[in-house]
């Protein structure tokens, strides 16, 4: 401590050592996969089915399955979080009650998202009937988003000004006409935001699947939402541990279309968000 | 003819007691200036005739006000506030365009017809005397108003609704003196048929607008009186003091 | 008509309030109807200081120390890596990085949070592994060591990013009172900064082993997935996540092997709502703080 000056130095660089340490390895994460990825991609790798064992041929099932998941998870999950968003920036008191479901939402994110995949077995595919099927991993994976949805969505509803609730209320608008004409509007890009967000990690999750939906290998397209499917990340993780001697440009060119898919959702949600920041009119 | 009549209201916030055995009565077709420092429970008045104060979480209160001989408790919130229409201090458009700004509460109230909407626009901002300036960008945004015209936005856009009472709440005090006069100028029009109540933090212009004056003070009603007989023989030295600008 | 409208809206976004509550209740429920079946079998001491975890052997033997242990450990290994790594940095985007590297800086940190777990996998299995085979120079690279490296990177968003709120809602008054009296930045931060934003960290540091004990793709892909008790890191172990995801697959609806599963998953579950808990009432003591 004799030398304030140079002790300051020292610390400073060793907090910039720890962020290039956690900077420059995502950089190359990405790069890596991109780099080698690249090569792999082609029309036929993203629109022919899986061949010779799924050691050629392409990831077409895979994307498709991937989408009816998100697609299911979103359809169940977004009007339930939306209106749960509504309950508790517009309707709820600061009481008990509200405590509880805060709460409830703070644990429902940080359930292990094996856990999920245990609780969508036991409850969709097997007390209701369900069988492996996209309905039981898009209510399963339903379920895992809806914190992001109901904390991104309440956030945005929350940073509506209330004058503009007490002019409505002001003007003989009941509460709902209120939350529909004036705080919804001028939420809607927190929200999309939200549910971008939830897409992604719906799209990238593959414990909540692995029991409730995910196809090893399966080469045709389902047909209801009652059918397995094949999965981008499950398919990572089939051709990464359980298929011996997969082509790496087969392994690579799949992680890159995940996580292209992912980024690509996000770097959405970062955009609608900043530009809703500027173009804020209050 | 009373149009308000209040009898030993009393309001809290939590545990904070804003108003204390206020009992009065609000004539029809006047402008009530209702003067007093801040926090003396001018506000919290002013809001419980539309019953905005229940938008607080911790509202409490006793006593009774009547519109017209009824019970404002009784009456359903939505229509009370369509009949006693409010404008606010700060110049407050909602993020929509001026026609639909002025637009908002007929159509919340049902009205579907087109043309019947923009005659009851057209109207009500010539009524608030902001039609001439804005006539020919009714679909712009409000914001784009300067803070005198968003105010008699605000004025249009109650209007609009048919209130029989206009509350406004220190509607002057972010504006400069020409608009101001403007606004009061509108006020003074509007009495022929409307009631109107008049909170305002400038003795000045409670003087040069009401008919009638109230003083509150610490959440309770001192005096009410004819404008005039207030500002030139005060019953309560309280009043004297404050309007000769004692304290306050 | 518009009142009734208004009364069903209302009630219909009361339920879907309650849908968080109802969904965390109905998760355990479900975990407890098929886990504690288990206890018909096997006793629930048996089952949590059980040496030997053989599912398929005859009769099957299903103690999980092993698995709490490999999840002990890899949890402690990243822990370990990712809270110094993880605070320093939040330290230094809110207090050093100019504006723009900041914004940047927390895109790059929100990127990392977003990449998939099987993604991360993937690349721990092409290059962790084999640098930690080469190095140790061991049989295998699949260690409790590949997952500890490999979790830490994916604790970090999280820890980077509550640790950054908790320093950002720091009054900028105490900051600049130290300033004012002469102390250097560095000393403001370790001496005023971190105190102050003390609850707020450690309940990012909470978050951030909740996610490590939770992760269960990359580790399944990386460890090595070895049911033994571990003697050192640079040992294959099987978390518990892990041991789920991979077995439950084989597992027969109503056996043993299942109800088993289930049992783990009430494990995981307890953990986490223990950790997000704790975790939560101590954000809730920052915000009342101040």
């Amino acid at each position: 401590m004799r030398n304030p000056k140079r002790n300051q130095k020292i610390a400073f660089f060793f907090l910039f050592l720890a962020t290039l340490l956690i900077v420059v390895p995502v950089g190359m994460v990405v790069v890596i996969i991109v780099v080698k990825g690249l090569p792999a991609i082609n029309w036929q790798f993203l629109s022919d089915i899986p061949r010779q064992g799924m050691r050629a041929g392409g990831i077409f099932p895979a994307i498709v399955g991937t989408v009816y998941l998100v697609l299911g998870a979103i359809i169940f999950a977004l009007p339930i979080g939306l209106l749960a968003a509504i309950y508790l920036s517009e309707y709820a008191k600061e009481n008990l009650l509200n405590r509880m479901i805060k709460l409830s939402i703070v644990n429902l994110a940080g359930v292990p998202s094996v856990v999920y995949g245990l609780f969508g077995l036991a409850l969709f595919v097997v007390f209701f009937k369900f069988g492996a099927s996209i309905l039981s991993g898009s209510l399963t994976l339903g379920i895992m988003i809806l914190p992001i949805i109901i904390t991104t969505s309440r956030e945005a509803l929350e940073s509506v000004p209330q004058s503009f609730r007490e002019v409505s209320l002001s003007l003989g608008a009941s509460k709902w006409q209120t939350i529909r004409h004036i705080v919804l509007p001028n939420a809607i890009p927190g929200i999309i935001t939200g549910t971008i967000l939830g897409i992604g990690r719906a799209a990238g999750e593959t414990a909540p699947i692995l029991f409730t939906v995910a196809a090893f290998y399966l080469p045709q397209l389902p047909k209801s939402i009652f059918d397995q499917a094949m999965a981008l990340p499950y398919h990572l993780y089939v051709i990464s541990t359980q298929v011996p001697n997969v082509d790496e440009k087969v392994r690579y060119g799949t992680a890159l279309v995940l996580l292209s898919l992912v980024l690509f959702m996000n770097l959405t949600a970062v955009i609608i968000r900043y530009k809703f920041r500027k173009k804020k009119k209050w | 003819m009373v149009k308000f009549n209040i009898d030993d209201l009393n309001i809290w916030f939590g545990g904070v007691q804003a108003l204390k055995g206020v009992s009065m009565k609000i004539m029809r077709n006047e402008i009530l200036s209702v003067i007093g420092p801040a926090n003396s429970g001018k506000t919290t008045f002013l809001r419980m005739l539309n019953r905005m104060n229940e938008l607080h979480p911790n509202f409490k209160m006793s006593g009774e006000v009547e519109l017209d001989g009824r019970k404002i408790l009784e009456l359903d919130v939505e229509s009370l506030r369509k009949r006693v229409g409010t404008v606010f201090a700060l110049p407050l458009p909602l993020p929509l365009s001026i026609f639909d700004n002025v637009a908002y509460g007929v159509k919340m109230h049902g009205l579907k017809s087109k043309t019947a909407t923009s005659d009851i626009v057209e109207k009500s901002l010539k009524e608030a005397y902001l039609w001439d300036e804005v006539k020919d960008r009714l679909g712009a945004s409000a914001f784009k108003l300067s803070g005198g015209q968003q105010q008699r936005l605000c004025i249009a856009r109650t209007l609009a609704v048919e209130p029989e009472v206009i509350l406004f709440d220190e509607p002057c005090s972010g504006l400069d003196p020409i608009s101001t006069a403007k606004v009061e100028d509108a006020m003074l029009k509007l009495k022929v048929n409307y009631t109107i109540v008049l909170v305002t933090n400038n003795v000045k212009q409670a003087a040069r607008v009401g008919d009638r004056t109230a003083f509150f003070l610490s959440g309770e009603l001192i005096e009410l009186d004819i404008t005039d007989k207030m500002f030139t023989a005060p019953s309560d030295h309280r009043t004297e003091g404050y309007i000769s600008g004692k304290f306050g | 008509m518009r009142k009734f409208k208004e009364f069903i809206i209302e009630k219909l976004v009361l339920i879907s309030g309650l849908a968080s509550i109802f969904f965390v209740i109905l998760i355990f429920l479900f975990l407890l109807k098929e886990g504690l079946a288990l206890f018909k079998f096997v006793n629930p001491l048996q089952f949590l200081a059980g040496k030997s975890w053989y599912p398929i052997s005859e009769p099957p033997q299903l103690g999980i120390l092993p698995l709490i242990l490999g999840s002990l450990v890899v949890t402690i290994g990243a822990a370990a890596i990712s809270i110094p790594i993880g605070v320093a940095c939040a330290l230094y985007i809110s207090e050093i990085a100019p504006g723009k590297v900041k914004e940047t800086l927390k895109g790059g940190i929100e990127l990392l949070a977003a990449i998939p777990s099987v993604v991360l996998g993937f690349i721990g299995m092409i290059t962790i592994v084999p640098w930690i085979k080469h190095i140790f120079n061991l049989p295998t690279g699949l260690t409790a060591l590949a997952g500890s490296v490999m979790l830490a990177f994916m604790a970090m968003p999280t820890i980077v990013s509550i640790a950054e709120d908790a320093l950002y809602s720091v009054p900028r008054s105490y900051k600049e009172g130290a300033l004012a009296m002469g102390a250097t930045h560095w000393q403001t931060i370790w001496r005023v900064m971190l105190p102050a934003a003390s609850s707020g960290i450690f309940a990012a540091v909470m978050l951030g082993i909740g996610r490590v004990i939770g992760e269960t793709m990359a580790v399944m892909m990386i460890t090595g997935n070895a049911a033994v008790i571990p003697s050192t890191i640079l040992q294959p172990v099987r978390t518990l996540t892990a041991t789920v995801a991979a077995e439950m697959g084989e597992a027969v609806v109503g056996s043993e092997h299942y109800f088993a599963l289930f049992a783990i998953g009430i494990v995981l579950f307890v953990i986490s709502f223990a950790i997000n808990v704790t975790a939560d009432l101590f954000l809730h003591r920052e915000t009342k703080k101040i």
